[in-house]
């Protein structure tokens, strides 16, 4: 072992610099130069002000705007930057009782029958805590009440839906979804 | 003209042997005894650990029937193994039993300093040299150096024809417990008492000296990991079981220890753990019924890898001699004369060759045999000089004087030539067909007259087309080993279907070849008796002497053949795949068992776990697929059907599993059928089987 | 399931297939020394052998290639100890994280040295960016590469013809880093920052968001770590939630690439393989039979998330869908890659159950860098030891015969951390301190910590991530789970590679068991689950199987 030992602290040194130095430094610069946006975040700025980032969702019980998803780290807003999700068991009572409690609350919200099915991905907390997107049907489910609580046509609203629906990449890659941030900032521009 | 084997089929379970066997099962209960083997000592400490558990109970006047049963049958699990293993040695016994007799209290006839004294037979010593005359019994393994002798080896082999034995040469070695018939000889001791050749076969039969082999070795490895892994599940299940039973809020646990040992032992492979030692001391046993003794089951194991066979094409290939097949007539000479004259030239030829010579032309021509004296006839013997043999007639009621001489072509021609004659240059080209062909050509000539050519030829054995054939499916290579030339061997190699062959091979050559075969990773087999074959027989993977041959040759082999049959070497091949594949079977159908097992014993731990209300059946009752009676009747049928199964297999541990020539492929999908697939369906049927009867016997 | 659903099946399954043969022809000529796309690289192997004072031209024993596996690690786990002990006094540190808790550090020096990556923290409040880049990302490159040499060596040992040494593990790793694992990140780099990941030193950024709350992203170099804790099987995420993060996997494109990484490698190796020991039947036929488990897994997995579970979208993010979480999980639990894009916590216990298994299995499917097909051939050995017995010969692999000697090791290959995971979970769930971190109650609590000990000791990484499991206890049972489930099975790999090294071939005839047809690989595939089953069905009943059937009855 000892005559193993001296070639195996110096390969490690080595490799340190190769892969935990240089491999992120240069991968740090090159994508800054391609692709600097990304890099940095997707951040979105509105006058100067950092309002969000395009990949990361935020918590929104405004009737005005569209919802997102029940988060278990309340979308980093609680002061800590740590995402997560709920972690529980699909049989675990507790789950269950905070779906039905969500279904009825969005049921209340919208106006809609105590049976009327919700879209899943509304009454479920994302993996991440910090899922940007709704399901298209989930987006589709809000109109009506944004657009009343907001005074505007339902039309104009659907075709904004519309506008920021991402299909599926590449045509068949993921799920169709919408950025409930990026929707929201176009609605207040509206 | 192959010998009859004589298989002694004993029936399986002999009465005698059947007794003796089920006292040793229990004398076997001997801690010493089971720590040998890993998976079993697993068994038996469990039984121990239920017995105390059983005992405290009774102590505490709690006695559940439940345990008690499972504990009996706990112990019946240790006791059917120990009973398979003493069967397989009770049959060796048996079979020592019989060679025992031979040995009778034997009187030897010691030459000390020239004088003869008598002394027990046992008292000899190595080197010492001892006086046999007809109606002698040979008092121990030697060697002869003095005489010739017709002797009796029908004790060892079987065989009743009387063998001949001389001194010097490949035909020396006589083994204790023959007896002489005839002449005088004598010999000298080269083992002591006890270590005779028959001592150490009679010690190997009876297992007394038995070392586990290195697959056997191997295997007791992976079983031992496997008994490991399930002692590790098993406990593990007890913490399991604890937290499922307190979160479902129910008290009393099933889980309890007489029921995970039960569970234990249906998991850990009892059935190969339990009949592995048979199986091995069956292969060695199996090898004996073919008068085949092995040194060490080592050796039977790799006679089940070996892949090429050196075989010696004289009364292994051919039949011993060539026979006359054809006549050949020189141009403008008629058959028939040419038949008369060879068949004349040979009525006094005694050797096979001019017998098969006479019958040919009577077969053919239907030229009756006559009497050489009758002709007033003078025979010409064969000598080396000459290399030809004839008769002269001398002249007879007007008829000339007859010379017939037949012969090597060469001497033949020589011979016409010095007296004017001329060989014909078609009769060459005969002579060198015939030995294209393989065949040796005989020149038959009459006076200064070439007649024509005989045809002899080497004779294949009926069926060794189809045996090497066999041979080749399983992935057997056979080598023939002959004396003759390239071109006639090549001829034979090709009519037998062998798959090479070495010609003019000395013994040098073949253990050059022994070595370079081994070097390519093949494992060679071959016989030998000769004491020059000794050092190709100790470099063979599987070297097998002829009981025959020289002491030299039977110490280098690690076999010996009592019968000195060379074609037995395609046998003990199969004895030694047989015994690997038996191993390889029942460890499939051991594990595969454990499915059922699981089906039965889990539900009947866990159905009432996380029931709706505590104390009814749970969800994990859905997995009780078998639809088994109860919790008790489902944990003492699976123990039950894994008890019962060892018994069940002890024909088959002990027969083998059946054996047929087919590439190894063929025999994988057919044994993964029969014990993979089967050993997957059969504990089903059987534990559902066992359920019905002990619910119906009011057992549990 | 949906047409798409299968689309996306076909298409990731059809690209892994379709790469494995350039691939690993490629490997093949790194690893034997040839000449390559990359040989002008050559200087730069040439100048680390310089500086490391490699001797490349002396070959190690298997023994001198033990020792130096060993050296190698043993020094890259005191350092990765010592640098999260320090982080707090290091520079990167924009959110002033103080040195990591002992406990903790040792657990993750030892998570990220035996290509577990399991995350008791949560790197976005534990880690510094300077940890993660010189600590972290490092040994997502060089335990991989280990894993790699480990399979070369006893891919050696088993095509030898003769000889005594396995070749040299300096070099190996070497290249393994230099010539596959850093190009193919750079390229996974270049287009996950295209997509949307992170790769910056900023501080984390605060936001001011619509409804007026104030919103803390973090930020860092997280794209050159994701591309190889991927490509590595390492599967440790920059972020708490790996790639459900969306800085970590914000695109299906992402995803898709990602998930490709996850197998790629494994996968090539079994050509690599199959090139190296002069048959690519060989290696074709354990491609298939990972391939065959891999979908038959994932077959059972979408059944019952879209036949059983009741409340899909738990713990699954929006743009992925259920068939690129199921997809993920499948992939993630089979390699022994252990990163997440959704949580396994939360999909139908018996689709959480086929991610215990993968794992349970010994992550040997396809499995780890190296580690997948060195384990896989454990099980091959078994196999042609069990079923090659029944053809009448001692059983032998590639004309070797296999004697107690390998078994001896293969046993203890499979024994070790199958003893991990059983004892392990029996001692914690026995114990208060134990039961204290259960997120579920229950079936799934006991779940839970189940799949803690698979994934520690079978170095997986992945999580029930509901277990509370950055505690002392678990801290320190893990790790040792994780040194277990590594190294309890290389050194055997590498005594079983000396021991088949000088062993003499045996030429195939039709007498040899065979081990290139597709009854091999039923047979193949038979004993896995057999001994695998076996061992952990009483478990799995008590968890996974008893939560499914209580789903379905309705509870």
């Amino acid at each position: 072992m000892m005559k193993q030992l001296f070639p195996a602290i110096r390969l490690l040194l080595i490799m340190t610099v190769l892969t935990g130095v240089i491999y992120p430094l240069t991968m740090t610069a090159l994508g800054g130069v391609l692709f600097p946006t990304q890099a940095n975040g997707s951040l979105i700025t509105q006058d100067g002000a950092i309002v969000g980032s395009a990949l990361i969702g935020q918590a929104n019980e405004d009737a005005r705007y569209f919802w997102s998803r029940p988060s278990a780290v309340n979308y980093l807003q609680s002061g800590s930057p740590l995402s997560g999700g709920a972690n529980l068991s699909v049989i675990n009572p507790t789950l269950r009782e905070q779906v039905a409690a969500r279904a009825a609350a969005i049921r209340e919200a919208h106006g809609l029958a105590p049976d009327a099915t919700i879209p899943n991905d509304l009454i479920t907390a994302s993996a991440s805590g910090l899922d940007p997107h709704i399901s298209v049907a989930a987006a589709e489910l809000q109109i009506d009440r944004v657009a009343t609580a907001r005074g505007v046509d339902r039309e104009a609203i659907a075709a904004l839906v519309q506008r920021f629906t991402e299909g599926r990449q590449l045509g068949f890659l993921g799920e169709a979804r919408v950025n409930v941030l990026q929707l929201n900032l176009a609605l207040d521009q509206q | 003209m192959e010998k009859k084997l004589q298989v002694q089929a004993r029936p399986l379970f002999e009465r005698a042997i059947v007794q003796r066997a089920l006292g040793d099962a229990v004398r076997k209960l001997d801690p010493r005894q089971m720590v040998k083997n890993p998976v079993m000592l697993v068994v038996f400490v469990g039984a121990i650990v239920t017995s105390l558990i059983v005992i405290a109970d009774v102590i505490n006047g709690r006695v559940s029937g439940f345990n008690v049963q499972i504990l009996l049958w706990l112990w019946f699990t240790v006791l059917f193994a120990n009973f398979a293993e003493a069967m397989a040695e009770g049959r060796g016994k048996a079979q020592a039993d019989a060679l025992r007799k031979t040995r009778t209290q034997m009187t030897a006839r010691r030459l000390h300093n020239g004088k003869e004294d008598r002394v027990p037979a046992a008292d000899l010593k190595r080197g010492d040299l001892v006086v046999c005359e007809a109606g002698d019994v040979i008092p121990g393994d030697g060697e002869i150096t003095e005489g010739i002798a017709s002797v009796d080896e029908s004790a060892i082999t079987g065989e009743s024809a009387p063998v001949i034995r001389e001194s010097g040469g490949d035909r020396s070695a006589v083994t204790g417990g023959t007896r002489v018939l005839s002449d005088r000889i004598v010999i000298r001791i080269t083992s002591e008492q006890g270590n005779t050749f028959l001592d150490r076969m009679i010690a190997l039969v009876e297992g007394a000296k038995r070392q586990k082999t290195p697959n056997e070795i191997a295997l007791t490895i992976l079983l031992s990991g496997l008994t490991i892994i399930f002692l590790l599940a098993v406990v593990s299940l007890r913490a399991f079981a604890a937290y499922s039973e307190a979160e479902s809020g129910l008290t009393e646990t099933t889980a309890t220890v007489p029921v995970l040992v039960a569970l234990l032992v249906c998991l850990i492979p009892t059935t190969i753990g339990g009949l592995l030692s048979a199986i091995g001391i069956s292969g060695m046993d199996r090898m004996i019924q073919r008068n085949v003794l092995a040194t060490s089951g080592r050796a039977v194991e790799a006679a089940g890898d070996v892949d090429v066979l050196l075989l010696d094409k004289t009364g292994t290939i051919t039949l011993g001699n060539r026979m006359a097949t054809n006549f050949v007539p020189a141009p403008q000479v008629a058959l028939d004369r040419l038949a008369d004259a060879a068949q004349l030239s040979s009525l006094a030829d005694e050797t096979p060759e001019g017998r098969s010579i006479v019958i040919l032309a009577k077969e053919r021509f239907g030229l009756r045999g006559r009497e050489l004296g009758d002709l007033n006839a003078t025979f010409v013997p064969f000598t080396a000089q000459t290399r030809m043999s004839g008769v002269d007639f001398p002249a007879h009621g007007g008829q000339a004087p007859r010379s017939i001489r037949k012969g090597a072509s060469d001497a033949v021609k020589k011979h016409i030539e010095s007296l004017g004659g001329r060989f014909p240059s078609e009769v060459q080209s005969s002579v060198d067909d015939i030995a294209k062909r393989g065949g040796t050509p005989l020149v038959v000539s009459e006076g200064t007259e070439i007649l024509g050519v005989i045809e002899l030829k080497d004779i294949v054995k009926g069926g060794m087309k189809e045996r090497f054939n066999q041979l080749r499916a399983m992935g057997i290579r056979t080598i023939m080993i002959t004396g003759d030339n390239p071109l006639t061997a090549a001829a034979i190699a090709a009519e037998a279907g062998v798959d090479d062959f070495m010609a003019q091979a000395t013994p040098e050559d073949k253990l050059r070849r022994i070595r370079q075969e081994q070097a390519d990773g093949h494992l060679v087999a071959m016989t030998g008796d000769g004491t020059n074959d000794a050092p190709a027989l100790a470099q063979a993977n599987v070297g097998v002497a002829m009981n025959t041959g020289t002491q030299a040759a039977r110490e280098a082999g690690n076999m010996v053949d009592l019968d000195s049959d060379p074609t037995k070497l395609i046998e003990v091949v199969e004895v030694g795949k047989q015994l690997l594949m038996t191993r390889g079977a029942l460890t499939t159908f051991s594990i595969a068992n454990d499915v059922a097992k699981y089906f039965a014993i889990l539900p009947a731990l866990f159905g009432g776990i996380y029931a709706a209300t505590p104390g009814e059946s749970g969800p994990l009752a859905a997995l009780n697929i078998m639809g088994l009676a109860s919790p008790e009747s489902a944990v003492l049928s699976a123990t039950i059907f894994n008890a019962l199964i060892i018994v069940a297999l002890i024909p088959l541990a002990i027969r083998g599993v059946n054996y047929r020539a087919m590439g190894a492929a063929a025999v994988l999908q057919r044994n993964l059928l029969i014990f993979g697939v089967g050993g997957l369906i059969v504990p089903f049927i059987g534990i559902k089987l066992i359920d019905v009867i002990i619910t119906a016997l009011g057992l549990v | 399931m949906t047409v798409s659903d299968l689309l996306q099946i076909a298409v990731y399954l059809g690209v892994l297939t379709l790469a494995t043969p350039f691939l690993g022809h490629y490997m093949y000529q790194v690893f034997t020394g040839a000449r390559h796309l990359l040989s002008p690289l050559r200087p730069v192997e040439q100048i680390v052998y310089r500086l490391g004072g490699i001797d490349s031209q002396t070959e190690m024993r298997w023994t001198a290639y033990a020792w130096a596996v060993l050296a190698f690690n043993a020094a890259g786990l005191v350092f990765l100890f010592v640098l999260q002990l320090l982080q707090g006094l290091l520079p990167l540190n924009p959110t002033g994280l103080a040195g990591v808790e002992p406990f903790l550090a040792f657990n993750t020096a030892v998570s990220f040295v035996t290509n577990t990556n399991w995350q008791a923290y949560g790197g976005e409040v534990t880690l510094t960016y300077f940890t993660q880049m010189i600590g972290l990302t490092v040994q997502n490159f060089v335990s991989a590469g280990t894993g790699i040499a480990v399979l070369l060596a006893l891919t050696r040992g088993l095509a030898a013809r003769s000889g005594e040494t396995l070749g040299n593990f300096w070099v190996d790793l070497t290249r393994a880093v230099i010539y596959v694992l850093l190009p193919l990140s750079i390229l996974w780099t270049v287009a996950m920052i295209g997509q949307g990941v992170v790769q910056n030193f900023n501080d984390y950024t605060t936001v001011a968001t619509l409804s007026g709350e104030t919103q803390l992203i973090p930020q860092g170099p997280a794209a050159s770590q994701i591309a190889i804790k991927q490509l590595g099987t390492n599967g440790g995420g920059f972020f708490n939630v790996n790639s459900s993060h969306p800085y970590e996997n914000p695109t299906p494109i992402s995803n898709f690439l990602q998930m490709l990484a996850i197998l790629l490698i494994p996968a090539a190796l079994t050509y690599t393989y199959g090139k190296m020991i002069g048959s690519l039947r060989q290696g074709w036929v354990i491609f298939a039979a990972m391939m065959i488990l891999f979908v038959g897994g994932l077959t059972i997995m979408l059944w019952a998330e879209y036949s059983t579970n009741p409340i899909l979208m738990e713990g699954k993010e929006a743009r992925f869908g259920v068939i690129n979480s199921v997809l993920w999980a499948q992939a993630t639990t089979s390699a022994s890659n252990g990163s997440v894009n959704a949580m396994h916590s939360s999909l139908s216990p018996l689709a959480g159950g086929v991610a215990m298994l993968n794992m349970l299995l010994g992550e040997i499917i396809f499995g780890g860098v190296g580690s997948g097909l060195y384990g896989m051939l454990i099980f091959v050995i078994l196999t042609v030891f069990i079923a090659g017995l029944m053809v009448g010969r001692t059983p032998e692999y590639l004309g070797k015969k296999i004697e107690s000697r390998e078994i001896q090791m293969a046993i203890v290959a499979v024994l070790l951390p199958n003893a991990s995971v059983l004892l392990l979970t029996a001692l914690a769930i026995a114990t208060e301190t134990g039961l204290a971190s259960r997120a579920n109650p229950a079936a799934h609590g006991f779940s839970e910590i189940l799949y803690a000990f698979a994934s520690a000791s079978n170095n997986n990484g992945s999580a029930f991530a509901g277990l509370n499991a950055n505690t002392p206890f678990y801290n320190t049972l893990l790790g040792f789970a994780m040194l277990i489930g590594r190294f309890g099975v290389i050194f055997p790999v590498l005594a079983i590679a000396g021991s088949l090294l000088p062993k003499r071939v045996a030429p195939p005839s039709s007498g040899t068991f065979p081990t290139d047809r597709p009854l091999f690989i039923g047979l193949l595939i038979a004993v896995i689950l057999i001994i695998g089953a076996l061992t952990y069905f009483p478990a799995l009943t008590l968890g996974p199987i008893v939560q499914q059937l209580l789903l379905m009855g309705g509870a």
